[in-house]
């Protein structure tokens, strides 16, 4: 007898509990998404610090999918990425495989080029595109798709956090070297443009010529301590040397082999990045240990700016109770939107071109030196638009709503 | 029958007398202390080693101990709050950050911010009754006037998780906006407030006779010339007769007041840099605010509205709690 009642009182329990969750919340939704990365043939990086993990960026997918089923498990939501990663050739047939898969929510980490083609490809079947590693200009003015968000940061915005950063120290005279491969222009373009901006002065240009070349030699650190300097000997008077080089292949040697001494920044030196394995500041030391425990390494960029996209889908999912590409993106650029990221200052999107708003951290590989926007920089709407492309300026289209 | 009132002024006097020397415990995040202040004198008196990254403070009932939430230890510290003598610590679970103790003394519920669970501790055996899963990043605790119900809100999650205290089971979870860090229930238990510091609100809940909560408005803040981005509700406190709430903005560096019945923001108060948490003294006539990147703390005086004195104290205070 006891032990009936036991069990009506458990169902009649079990009962509530169900009615509070369907009070609680809309219909379950079952959320899938995937992560392309296209894996380029490239040199190794000067240092080996900066090896690519396995993993990269599809570990920021892991943590996303368990953060999301955080707040899922209460929400009666459920979330699933699939990780891909293929060569630039094989690129298009992995996002076919992710489409036929039904799944309309894609993160790419990819070269400007490849991220606008599969982009337009996802667009043939609605798909909402996150770019998660190019900083490109085009893609996000005149060449921006509707379809094409972009949670990593662009040069523009990378090289106005430096150049905030340069001005607030009162260090406006910079010298600019650059790599002489299109991504360290492209880099260098920005640089200039954000002299402009802030009213830095570049005093004198040079270009560090890319001869090719094995990365690692017996012979060591001995050439490049004699023949650095030189090449910085003769410059004008400046306060601070700028790098430009996305490749990766002499600005990390430049830091300590100058003719003059000055602070480095750009691509060596202090580097503004999304976020970094020592940032502990704004809540982030938990997110560090979160994301430790599961990839048993330190967070990358990539990792973070795929995280922060599935994030943002993840509160769009919860908020806007839809997983539909269009709807998805619909919230994302309202201003109903806001996502905290560990910076101290919500994350939300810009409604004339995709892109995140973030802070920059200003990175020296050990702490977190600073964080742009700098103080006393002021916007009339947000003041994480003083870094990157502002609406007045943007040549973007497709978002005109 | 002048001479008898005067007599009542001067008794009420005498037993208000006692009650004015107080003292304010504040932790030190950066510095590893606490410092104590003289709530009549506002002196500071004393300053000790509080154990590693100290930041959620509160004392028993009866006021005779502090507990600390030593987030780097992974502990509670405990200490004489006469003496400064540390007694033998409390287990937390990893990361403590803020914590609630109920009116008895005898439990208090620990968020650990690192492993997304609530910690339920027995003062006098000092073993873990119970670990209770939450969100991603446990952070605010509030209870129930009538102890029966705790609230954690999880920060990445963005949730204010209801958990009975009876049976240690989440019964009710409701959305709030991003980064919730602070729960606060008025005195007669019919409300509950849970403050946003990313998404920059309040939330408002009506809480029925039974517990269940019932979001019902959100505060916003706007004050003309400061970037909105800058008003991170974190800590708050509400008056024991219902009529204002106070809310810690962050780095906007200003206290909100808040007519807690009809929820219109009434001013704002400048206090010192990057404030964080707030405690009323024991007689709720003055309010103290912990200013992270100024060192100090602000008085504020509650009937006036009125920032009226800042205190030197450690480097980074985080915590306050104030004793009779």
């Amino acid at each position: 007898m006891l032990n009936r009642f036991a069990t009506l009182f458990a169902a009649a329990l079990l009962c509530a509990v169900t009615l509070f969750f369907t009070a609680g919340t809309a219909a379950a939704i079952d959320v899938r998404a995937a992560v392309l990365r296209v894996d380029y043939q490239v040199q190794r990086p000067i240092s080996r610090f900066d090896e690519a993990p396995e993993d990269l960026g599809f570990a920021g997918a892991a943590l996303a999918d368990q953060d999301n089923n955080s707040t899922g498990s209460f929400m009666g939501h459920t979330y699933e990425t699939i990780q891909k990663s293929a060569a630039p050739d094989a690129a298009d047939a992995a996002l076919d495989e992710i489409l036929a898969d039904g799944i309309r929510l894609i993160v790419i980490h990819a070269r400007e080029e490849d991220v606008l083609r599969l982009a337009d490809r996802a667009a043939e079947e609605g798909a909402l595109v996150f770019n998660a590693r190019a900083g490109d200009m085009a893609m996000r003015n005149e060449d921006c798709r509707a379809n094409l968000l972009h949670t990593a940061t662009s040069y523009a915005q990378q090289a106005d956090a430096i150049a905030q950063f340069a001005i607030w120290k009162k260090w406006p005279r910079w010298v600019l070297i650059s790599g002489s491969n299109p991504a360290d222009m492209a880099l260098a373009d920005a640089y200039r443009r954000a002299a402009t901006k802030f009213g830095a002065q570049i005093v004198e240009e040079r270009t560090f010529e890319d001869t090719g070349g094995a990365r690692r030699t017996d012979s060591g650190h001995v050439l490049v301590q004699r023949q650095l300097p030189t090449f910085m000997q003769d410059l004008p008077e400046h306060d601070v040397v700028i790098t430009a080089d996305e490749t990766d292949y002499f600005a990390a040697y430049l830091t300590y082999h100058l003719w003059d001494p000055r602070p480095v920044m750009g691509s060596s030196g202090l580097r503004p990045v999304q976020m970094h394995g020592g940032h502990e500041a704004y809540g982030a030391t938990q997110l560090q240990t979160r994301f430790e425990k599961l990839a048993g390494r330190y967070i990358k960029d990539a990792d973070y700016n795929v995280w922060i996209a599935l994030r943002a889908v993840g509160e769009a999912v919860t908020r806007a109770q839809t997983a539909e590409p269009d709807g998805v993106k619909d919230y994302l650029l309202s201003d109903q939107f806001e996502l905290a990221g560990f910076k101290g200052q919500e994350v939300t999107f810009r409604d004339w071109n995709g892109q995140m708003r973030q802070q920059v951290m200003l990175y020296d590989d050990r702490v977190t030196v600073s964080v742009s926007p700098q103080e006393g920089f002021l916007h009339q709407n947000a003041v994480q638009d003083t870094l990157g492309l502002d609406r007045p300026e943007s040549a973007c289209t497709a978002f005109s709503n | 029958m002048k001479l008898k009132a005067l007599l009542l002024t001067s008794a009420l006097a005498l037993a208000a007398g006692p009650a004015l020397a107080g003292k304010a415990f504040v932790t030190n995040e950066r510095g590893n202390t606490i410092t104590v202040i003289d709530t009549e004198t506002w002196e500071v008196t004393d300053e000790f080693f509080a154990g590693n990254r100290p930041r959620g403070i509160t004392a028993s009932p009866d006021g005779t101990k502090i507990y600390v939430c030593a987030s780097d230890d992974n502990l509670v510290r405990v200490f004489d709050s006469e003496t400064y003598e540390e007694l033998p610590s409390l287990p937390s679970g990893p990361d403590p950050e803020l914590f609630i103790i109920e009116p008895s003394g005898k439990r208090l519920y620990i968020a650990n911010e690192d492993d997304n669970l609530v910690t339920v501790t027995d003062t006098e055996s000092r073993t873990v009754l119970a670990e209770v899963p939450v969100g991603v990043e446990p952070e605010g605790m509030g209870m129930s006037p009538d102890a029966k119900w705790v609230v954690n809100t999880s920060e990445t999650t963005n949730m204010a998780h209801f958990i009975s205290t009876e049976d240690y089971e989440i019964k009710h979870n409701i959305l709030v906006d991003q980064r919730p860090r602070y729960a606060q229930y008025t005195a007669d238990g019919t409300r509950l407030f849970v403050t946003s510091e990313i998404g920059g609100t309040v939330s408002v809940m009506d809480i029925a006779e039974d517990g269940t909560p019932t979001l019902v408005q959100k505060i916003t803040f706007e004050v003309p010339n400061v970037q909105p981005e800058w008003l991170q509700p974190v800590g708050a406190k509400v008056t024991s007769d219902g009529t204002r709430l106070f809310v810690a903005l962050g780095p906007s560096n200003r206290v909100a007041v808040v007519d807690a019945q009809s929820l219109e923001v009434l001013d704002y108060i400048l206090v010192g840099q990057r404030v964080w948490q707030l405690d009323f003294t024991p007689d709720e006539k003055y309010l103290l605010t912990t200013n992270g990147n100024s060192n100090d703390i602000t008085v504020i005086d509650v009937a006036k509205e009125e920032a009226v004195r800042s205190i030197q104290v450690g480097d980074q205070p985080w915590g306050v709690v104030t004793i009779e």
